[in-house]
């Protein structure tokens, strides 16, 4: 390969560990920092994505929206969509088990794949969405710099501003409050604080965050389809990277969408360097076993992760009183 | 030698040591009672008997034989049966089928067992179809008693027996412990009916925080004043 | 009359439908009730179920309705497998880990069968069946055998649960495992038979889905929302509330053809499942929340 070529493999690759990064942090906050099982990262990473992108792309005759609107203000609105259907999803299910939780997100990821292929006025459906620009193209090149290259700079930038935020967050009194709901609801609610607030609170955040993902994605690709939103690219992947990470640690998650996009996409390539030309087809199901059978040797052999959470001193709200 | 000799026990939950150096000791067919204040530990003794809590440290001896860190499973097939205080029977199973699970490790004809437990609570038989779940507490402690009793133990350990019953059933709670006492089967129970527990035990022990403060017959511990004052209410 | 008609029609749709969910949703809220985590694998068992039963044809050239055993006996396997490799392993720590475990199961056994069968579309029969006319409404011979099948397979499970030891003693551990425990029910066992019953019902669901329609190995997930919807309708670990979940689910998916796209069909039983859950989370029969 030419040394351009590597360079633009270099950068592409970068640019999905740093959306990857950003969506692994936001499922940080709901189920690192609070507990709360997300399994429809696929939906709130779609809403993003989509939303953003019916707010910039120029007019097109095929779907609604055509705002022309800055890249900004794409972003800003795709993470104040995912929020709200966060806000939904974390309200019908807040007094629920976990398990509710993770039925309810999936249920609204595969509703939204199902809206996004069906509802071509808002989405063109099946043939997908074109015209996504790249932020500040111009801007870019004046710079002489690719438009791709300002892509992993304008990534790099939202992944260092949401990842001083949550690692904030975490030290902040109100981080606290939340693993202490996550470790002992009945200790947080014995001392007065309101449970259902913080774990909403927590869910919002992370699914803005998922959404900002999605934005970026979408301005990234310039092409939007159903297809990018199936559970294992959107959902699956990131949950790995969280697990072997570290969940509950943000350098963990970091250092998880590295490793683990690392191995992802390493494994296309092995892949095609080993397999026989009969097999190629096998590639596919083969790469998402390897990685399936990862996530199941870190839970059973390491399940606090690469990076396992260093929590800063708790709020000492002491332990539930055992009974004689 | 005694059905059994907790001798010196300490351990609980995870971290904390609930247990500091309690120790137990009773004969076959004999009624033993433990009393004390909330907190005491006297529930988690009772469980730590049975293998439900982890032992740091001390022996428990059953029929002479080191039963320390034996599991409740293997607590029951050597004749020890628990009955815990709140949640137990099985509310969708009907009165029968909480009998028979009373008795699942024995591969035989249960009829026999039935009509054993049927003879001490008469009315379980005519609600031996209707769910557990839907019985009043009464009848549940029963229920609970019954499914125990089917492994015929020699040692029948009842945490509470009597927790949230009126005193009409509480009395008749204790007449038929006294029936169960009057089969060969040596009983040890957790009560906060202190006073009326320690008038049917031949024993008694009172413990607080978590270890041994007197241990007596029941009359004696009865008599006793500073006990009474301390820990029976006057 | 006209929409009588349809009416009636697409709940004949609807029952078949349900039959299946409900086979599924049964598996669902036992493993539930017994180990007390959502188990997302569980479509894609029926999936593994489905193309066991089909590979057995293939194999032994046996009529279709032997696809039924066969495919049973490949999910209870696999189940058990599973549950031994993983599971069992991860069960000691939270529930919730198990729902990750099982989710990226889902994922696995899904690989496995396009590994394996790759990724076009089986029948288990080329056959055109000459559907029944009864007036208006016509009832496709398959559609009677399968619920027939359901009808079966729930009664033998009915007996199995109430008169059996080991069937009573997974009620009773689905009612209360602490107990379960002092009682001295061996609680690994019933585990084990809870995974074969689990993964033997989720073929059953698996191999008659493929019946009525196509085996491709997305199957079962896209069908793993409303086995859910069911399973939660009928209240969370109460394998006979998942029976009206499933017959509810199944006559609502099919009946909404009539006023929205089809292919919102899942989306129907999502909607149901948020419905109840704002209402009633514990389900129509008060499940184990």
């Amino acid at each position: 390969m030419e040394l351009s070529g590597i360079a633009a493999y270099l950068v592409s690759f970068l640019t999905f560990v740093g959306i990857y990064a950003i969506l692994a942090l936001g499922l940080n906050m709901q189920w690192g920092f609070t507990g709360q099982f997300n399994i429809g990262i696929a939906g709130f990473f779609a809403v993003g994505a989509y939303a953003s992108a019916i707010l910039t792309v120029p007019d097109s005759p095929w779907h609604v929206g055509g705002f022309g609107a800055p890249f900004l203000v794409g972003i800003v609105g795709a993470m104040v969509v995912s929020g709200l259907f966060g806000l939904l999803i974390g309200w019908i299910t807040a007094r629920l088990r976990t398990d509710y939780l993770a039925i309810a997100t999936i249920g609204i990821a595969e509703t939204l794949r199902l809206i996004i292929a069906n509802e071509t006025w808002l989405t063109h459906g099946v043939r997908g969405m074109t015209n996504i620009e790249r932020p500040f193209a111009g801007f870019f090149e004046a710079l002489g710099l690719s438009s791709a290259v300002g892509m992993l700079i304008v990534v790099a930038a939202c992944l260092v501003a949401v990842y001083f935020l949550v690692e904030r967050a975490r030290q902040a009194p109100w981080g606290r409050v939340l693993r202490a709901i996550r470790d002992n609801e009945i200790a947080a609610e014995a001392v007065g604080k309101n449970v259902g607030r913080f774990r909403l609170e927590a869910f919002v955040v992370g699914s803005a965050i998922m959404g900002l993902g999605g934005a970026l994605y979408a301005h990234y690709f310039g092409f939007l389809s159903p297809e990018a939103f199936l559970p294992l690219y959107g959902t699956f992947l990131v949950w790995v990277m969280l697990i072997a990470g570290g969940s509950g640690n943000n350098k963990g998650a970091l250092l998880g969408a590295a490793l683990i996009w690392s191995i992802w996409s390493g494994s296309e390539f092995l892949m095609s360097a080993t397999l026989p030309d009969a097999w190629s087809g096998q590639a596919g199901p083969l790469r998402v076993i390897l990685i399936g059978v990862l996530l199941q040797v870190i839970l059973i052999a390491r399940p606090q992760g690469l990076l396992p959470e260093q929590a800063p001193k708790t709020v000492p709200f002491g332990k539930a009183g055992e009974r004689s | 030698m005694s059905l059994l000799a907790a001798t010196d026990l300490h351990g609980g939950y995870e971290g904390a040591d609930i247990l500091k150096g309690a120790s137990l000791r009773m004969e076959g067919g004999e009624i033993v009672v433990i009393v004390g204040p909330n907190g005491a530990g006297k529930s988690t003794l009772m469980k730590a008997i049975f293998g439900l809590l982890r032992i740091r440290q001390g022996q428990i001896l059953y029929k002479g034989e080191d039963i320390t860190h034996a599991k409740p499973e293997q607590m029951v097939r050597r004749g020890v049966a628990y009955v815990p205080q709140e949640r137990n029977v099985f509310p969708s199973l009907t009165v029968q089928e909480n009998l028979e699970m009373g008795a699942f490790l024995l591969d035989e004809d249960l009829r026999p067992r039935l009509e054993m437990v049927y003879a001490l609570f008469p009315k379980l038989r005519d609600r031996h179809r209707q769910p557990a779940g839907l019985m009043s507490g009464g009848e549940r402690q029963m229920v609970a008693m019954g499914r125990a009793l089917m492994m015929e133990p020699q040692l029948l350990m009842l945490d509470e027996p009597t927790a949230g019953l009126s005193p009409r059933l509480i009395d008749d709670t204790f007449d038929r412990i006294q029936e169960i006492q009057a089969l060969g089967i040596g009983v040890l129970m957790v009560e906060q009916n202190a006073k009326q527990a320690l008038s049917i035990a031949h024993r008694g022990y009172v413990l607080a925080t978590g270890a041994n403060r007197y241990e007596d017959t029941g009359p004696n511990l009865l008599a006793n004043r500073e006990v009474a004052e301390l820990f029976l209410g006057g | 009359m006209e929409l009588l008609v349809d009416l009636l029609q697409l709940s004949i749709y609807g029952i078949v439908l349900g039959s299946i969910l409900t086979l599924g949703a049964i598996g669902v809220s036992m493993i539930f009730g017994i180990l007390r985590f959502a188990h997302f694998a569980h479509g894609d068992l029926m999936t593994v179920g489905a193309y066991v039963g089909f590979s057995f044809l293939a194999l032994t050239g046996l009529p279709v309705w032997w696809a039924l055993p066969a495919g049973m006996v490949g999910a209870a396997a696999t189940a058990l497998l599973v549950d031994r490799i993983v599971y069992q392993r991860i069960r000691r720590t939270q529930p919730v880990i198990l729902l990750i475990s099982s989710f990226g199961m889902a994922l696995i056994l899904r690989s496995v069968v396009q590994l394996i069968w790759g990724p076009q579309v089986y029948s288990y029969s080329s056959d055109i069946q000459r559907p029944w006319r009864i007036g208006d409404i016509t009832i496709i011979p398959n559609h009677v055998w399968i619920l027939l099948a359901a009808v079966l397979i729930v009664a033998a499970l009915h007996l199995f649960l109430t008169r059996t030891r080991m069937g009573k003693a997974m009620r009773a551990m689905s009612d209360n495992m602490d107990l379960a425990l002092v009682t001295g029910i061996p609680a690994e066992r019933v585990i084990m038979l809870t995974w074969l019953l689990g993964g033997a019902l989720a073929a059953g669901a698996g191999v008659l889905l493929g019946m009525d329609s196509r085996l491709t190995p997305t199957m079962g997930w896209n069908i793993l929302l409303p086995v859910f919807a069911a399973a939660i309708l009928g209240g969370i670990g109460r394998p006979y509330g998942a029976i009206a979940g499933g017959m509810i689910i199944g006559l609502a998916m099919e009946i909404s053809t009539l006023f929205i796209e089809p292919s919102y069909k899942p989306a129907v039983a999502f909607v149901i499942m948020v419905a109840v859950l704002i209402v009633r989370p514990q389900g129509i029969f008060k499940g184990t929340l």
